[in-house]
Order: C-alpha cells, then structure tokens, then sequence
C-alpha cells in the first residue's frame, strides 16, 4: 500500500495526543460591534474536547488584500461538542485578522488545536471571580460555561470604554454569573475602582479564586489583592507565535518561580499561568 | 512499489525527508507520526545552559519569516539524560544538531553526545544568531576548516556540516568542510536579514537582525545545493524554504540526497508526511523506481527552454 493510501485508511495515525489539525466550515463571521467580530465553526468532535484557555493556531486564508504567513493563534471564545461548534471573538488588528474578517459563511478554515494548558478550577474553589478588558473577554469566557457546569458560583468584572463597546454581559448573565461592568465613560474602571469592587466582594466572602488575561495592569493588581487576601489566581498570557507546539520557542515570556527566574513558553507550559508567578511587562 | 531508501554515507534513511533543526521537537508527537521521517533531526544544544535571545523572536514577511530565537539550550546533561531516551523510542535515525561559540567548544560538546543512540552529528557552524552580528564559522573556508577538523577528531560518529547562505564563498567553504572530514553537507542555515515596524521605527526582531526561512529562501539554498554538489563528493541535503513536493524534487535535481523540511511544518505540522506521500505518488506517476535516479539529474548542459509567445505558438 502507498503511503498516500495508508494515510487516507487512517493508518499512518497522526495524533496520539488531544491536538490535531483539521478543516472546519465557516457557519457565520458576523461584526459584534465596531472592532470586533464573531466567527463560528462547524468543527469536527475530535477538536472539540477543549478546556477554558486553551487556544488554536489558524491558518488564516490569503486574499487578495491579505496575505498573512504564520498561523495565528487565538483564544478559544466557545466550544460545544454538543453542537459540533467551535467560536473565536476577534478584534481586527492585522494582517491575519483581517484575512479572517473576509471569511464566508461555507468556507474552510483550517485550525490546529486544541493547544496548550487551561484555567484550573481546583474543587475548594467554590466561588470564581474574572476580571476582563476589552477582547480578554473572549479568553474568559468559557470560564463562565464550565463554571456553571461544575455548580460554581461566577463573578465576571467586565470593563471597556464604554457601555457600548461592553460585550458578552448577557452571555456571563445566561451562564449565571454575577455580572458588574466598569467603564471608562462612567470613570469607574480605573484600578482603584477596580480595587474596590474586588474587595468588597473578598468581604462577603465569594472569592476562593481570581482569574485574569491579557493587561499588565489587571495582573499587578490581582497580584497585590490575591497577596494581601491570600487568594490563588490565575493568568491567561498572549505572546507572538509561529508554530503553536513549542518546538520553535518563540513565544516565550519571564516567570518568577520560587525566586528563580525562567523563560517558559506560553504556547505549552501556558497560556494559563499562576497569578504570582507571572511577571509584569 | 518505489524505492524511496537513501543512503546519506554510512547511514541509511527509510526516506528522503527529514525535519530542519529547530523546527522540530518531541512536541510534534502530539500531531504527528515521528515514525514516518527518513531522520529525526534535534534542535541545537549547547554545553552550556542558555536563555536564547530577547522576544520578539520572529516577525512575519511577505511569505515568509525571520527568527533571533538564539538557541536556547536545557544543557547537554539534560539533553542526554531525557532527550535522546524520547527519540531511541522510534525507529528512526536521529541526527544531533550542536553549536559552541570556539572549535574547542565545538570539539568537547561533539565528544560528549557521541553517545549509543545518535546516529549522526549536525554541526551547526552557520547559525546567524548565536554571535554578534550574525558571524559564523561557516561565513569563511578557513574557519570551517579549522572547526570541522576540531569536530572530525572528536567523534567517529557521521559528521554533516551546516552551512551559511551568509557567505560569498558557498563553494570554498563547502570543500574546506569536505577536506577537514565532513561526511555530508546541509545545505543550507537561515539568511541573515532585517525587518523594520515603519510606525514605531522599531527592528521587529529583539536581537535587531535574524534569519529569513521559507518560500522566499528557496531559491538562495537551491543555488548554493548545486554548487555544492557540483564541487564536493560528499551527499548534499538541500535545507531552505521547501513547501511542496514541487520543491524536494527540485532540490533533488539539483544534486540533494536528502531534504529537511522546516519553516512549512510551522504552518502545515503535517507537512513532512504529506511530503513523503506526495513524492511517493510523484515517483509513481513518472515511473522512477528509485529516488536516488533523481538525485543530481539537472540537465545544465542545455540550455534553459525558451518561452514560447503566443503569436509564435501553432
């Protein structure tokens, strides 16, 4: 037999792990608002066993105007195998993003994944708080779905610009969660804000654990309220990529382990990372 | 049934194709059947633990990438004690790519991953990161040849020379590799280049300068593949910007025994199988049992095809 011949009959295996790389089908890319979109995949069940945090690398198509190179990677926003679904919400900023703005409903997007370690819901942690700016959001928000399915109670801290530019509220309400928006049009989204609103739910006593992405801001302060209150934390980290599985060591970032400080790669030993450990940038 | 066994001196492959250092790791068992590869060829280690160099490590151009990772290394004791056991699980030649700042260096890392369980030594004497400015042995005949002797007297293992688009002597270097004991040349490292953000007037890469691979590489590594094979007896292994099964033939061609495959497994990490039974079907449809009738066959006796203008066409 070929090899071509033994690849289709599925007997030169391609995976032994839960990663895999495959063909799914646009079912909508719609503007959520301004700068923001919504893609939704009709994806295979082999790909589907995700956990929050996680993320894939997409090879995202090349137009006529936009011809990006590398895989790009992005955060998971939904997945349900129920469905055979698989979302990303994404902020058009590049070359890749934009490439993948003039996705068709019908098209194929070929993605690799799922990758790397998600958020850890340990079984003391009753009660969950997140705290997301902006397209963070997107990173978070299967925390909510995956609390919800463990009968954990959520507190999600959504702060943007404005109330107009907030996203996903009613997803976290449907999920049961406690939502609280900051904005800076309200002035109510400045650290201190922040600060307040975190620990006054510290002192009604539902905050076990704390869980952030993206903004150097929102890690210092999680660092100092988690330090101060000795609450666990966890940070989901974004760093350039080119090959998604660690064998390129691109994407790595500082940590401070037990006082020594090391270079991990975020596409393998994260992009979920402890909150103290994570080093401001 | 063709026949896609190579033979790379003393050490025989299943196939042509294998990976390009430091774009493979144990990683890509998650994704792929490391079992299928003609060779497993390792990242580079140094002797010496190292960090590698500051982020950004790649940037984007049209088609292509450039990389300053900067060979961050766990150390030869790691390397042995957890790397080489992880590769001895497959039946599959492994190749270890190694680096050192001096030939002395150079000698004692060489000396000490001659190991049972490696097959073969890759020099990596062209890496545009590891030094100042991009400077490498690789860059002049004279420093090749004194570092492959070094190398030659430190191991008895296969000894292939990886060697640098970054020079105006592709030839001279190639032959001052052979003449100091090189058993085979990789040909070739990653082109020295820039890439500047025009908003922030930033290098896009930490380590200001670094190495360009993929597509647009193709035809620089083609180039120096066919000099090399044309001067030296010593199999040549085309390395640089191979995508398609288009271009493993054509390096082929050109005079490559073998081929590694690295930036399009960033991209594609199927790619090396998919490749393998592309060139498999290739061989196929042009009724080539073997391969090897491939290797070297460019016809640069006749001159090139002229085009043919649509007014002149019958």
């Amino acid at each position: 037999m070929s090899i071509l011949e033994r690849l289709n009959a599925g007997e030169v295996s391609s995976a032994t792990g839960e990663t895999h790389e495959a063909d799914t089908r646009v079912k909508s890319n719609t503007p959520v608002n301004g700068e923001y979109r919504l893609l939704v995949l009709d994806a295979p069940q082999s790909i589907l066993n995700c956990q929050p945090g996680q993320f894939f690398h997409l090879l995202c198509p090349v137009t006529s105007a936009h011809q990006p190179y590398l895989r790009r990677p992005m955060s998971i926003y939904g997945y349900s195998a129920e469905k055979g679904e698989l979302q990303f919400l994404y902020k058009l900023t590049g070359e890749g993003t934009r490439a993948l703005a003039e996705l068709k409903v019908g098209d194929t997007l070929n993605v690799l994944g799922p990758l790397g370690v998600g958020f850890t819901i340990e079984p003391e942690w009753q009660n969950l708080l997140l705290l997301a700016r902006g397209v963070g959001l997107a990173t978070l928000a299967p925390l909510a779905q995956e609390a919800k399915r463990l009968g954990r109670k959520l507190t999600a801290i959504c702060s943007a610009r404005s109330q107009d530019v907030l996203m996903s509220i009613d997803y976290f309400e449907s999920m049961g969660a406690e939502v609280i928006t900051l904005t800076d049009a309200e002035g109510t989204s400045d650290m201190d804000s922040m600060r307040r609103v975190i620990e006054t739910k510290i002192s009604e006593g539902v905050v076990d654990a704390m869980y952030t992405c993206g903004s150097n801001r929102m890690l210092k302060l999680l660092q100092e309220i988690g330090a101060t209150h000795n609450i666990p934390g966890e940070i989901a980290l974004e760093q350039q990529m080119a090959c998604g599985l660690g064998m390129c060591q691109c994407c790595v970032r500082s940590f401070n382990r037990k006082g020594l400080i090391t270079q991990e790669r975020v596409c393998r030993e994260g992009p979920v990372f402890g909150i103290q450990e994570a080093m401001a940038w | 049934m063709v026949n896609l066994t190579t033979k790379i001196g003393s050490l025989t492959l299943a196939n042509p194709i294998m990976p390009a250092s430091g774009t493979f790791s144990e990683d890509l068992f998650e994704v792929l059947d490391l079992n299928q590869l003609g060779a497993h060829v390792t990242k580079t280690i140094t002797e010496e633990i190292r960090g590698g160099n500051p982020t950004p490590r790649v940037c984007e151009v049209r088609g292509s990438m450039l990389n300053s990772i900067g060979i961050p290394s766990k150390g030869i004791d790691y390397f042995i004690d957890n790397v080489i056991p992880f590769y001895n699980q497959y039946d599959v030649p492994l190749v270890v790519s190694i680096s050192a700042q001096t030939a002395d260096d150079f000698a004692r890392i060489c000396e000490r991953v001659s190991v049972p369980g490696v097959d073969a030594i890759e020099a990596n004497i062209s890496c545009p990161n590891i030094k100042e400015d991009g400077k490498a042995f690789a860059m002049r005949p004279s420093t090749t040849h004194a570092v492959m002797t070094k190398l030659r007297g430190a191991s008895d293992l296969p000894l292939w020379a990886k060697l640098s688009p970054n020079t105006g002597e592709t030839i001279e270097v190639a032959m001052a590799a052979e003449e100091a004991g090189a058993d085979a040349l990789v040909v070739s490292n990653t082109l020295l280049s820039m890439a500047i953000d025009i908003h922030s007037r930033k290098p896009k890469l930490g380590n200001l300068m670094g190495g360009l691979s993929g597509p647009s590489l193709k035809p620089i590594a083609l180039r120096m593949a066919y000099q090399c094979a044309k001067s030296v007896n010593i199999p040549v292994i085309g390395c640089g910007g191979i995508s398609t099964v288009e271009d493993i033939v054509e390096y082929l061609i050109a005079g490559a025994t073998a081929v590694q495959v690295g930036t399009a497994t960033f991209i594609n990490p199927n790619a090396m199988v998919t490749l393998l039974a592309e060139l498999e079907a290739f061989l196929q449809n042009q009724n080539i049992q073997n391969v090897s009738e491939l290797v070297g066959s460019v016809r640069d006796e006749d001159a090139a095809d002229a085009v043919v203008f649509m007014e002149t066409a019958p």
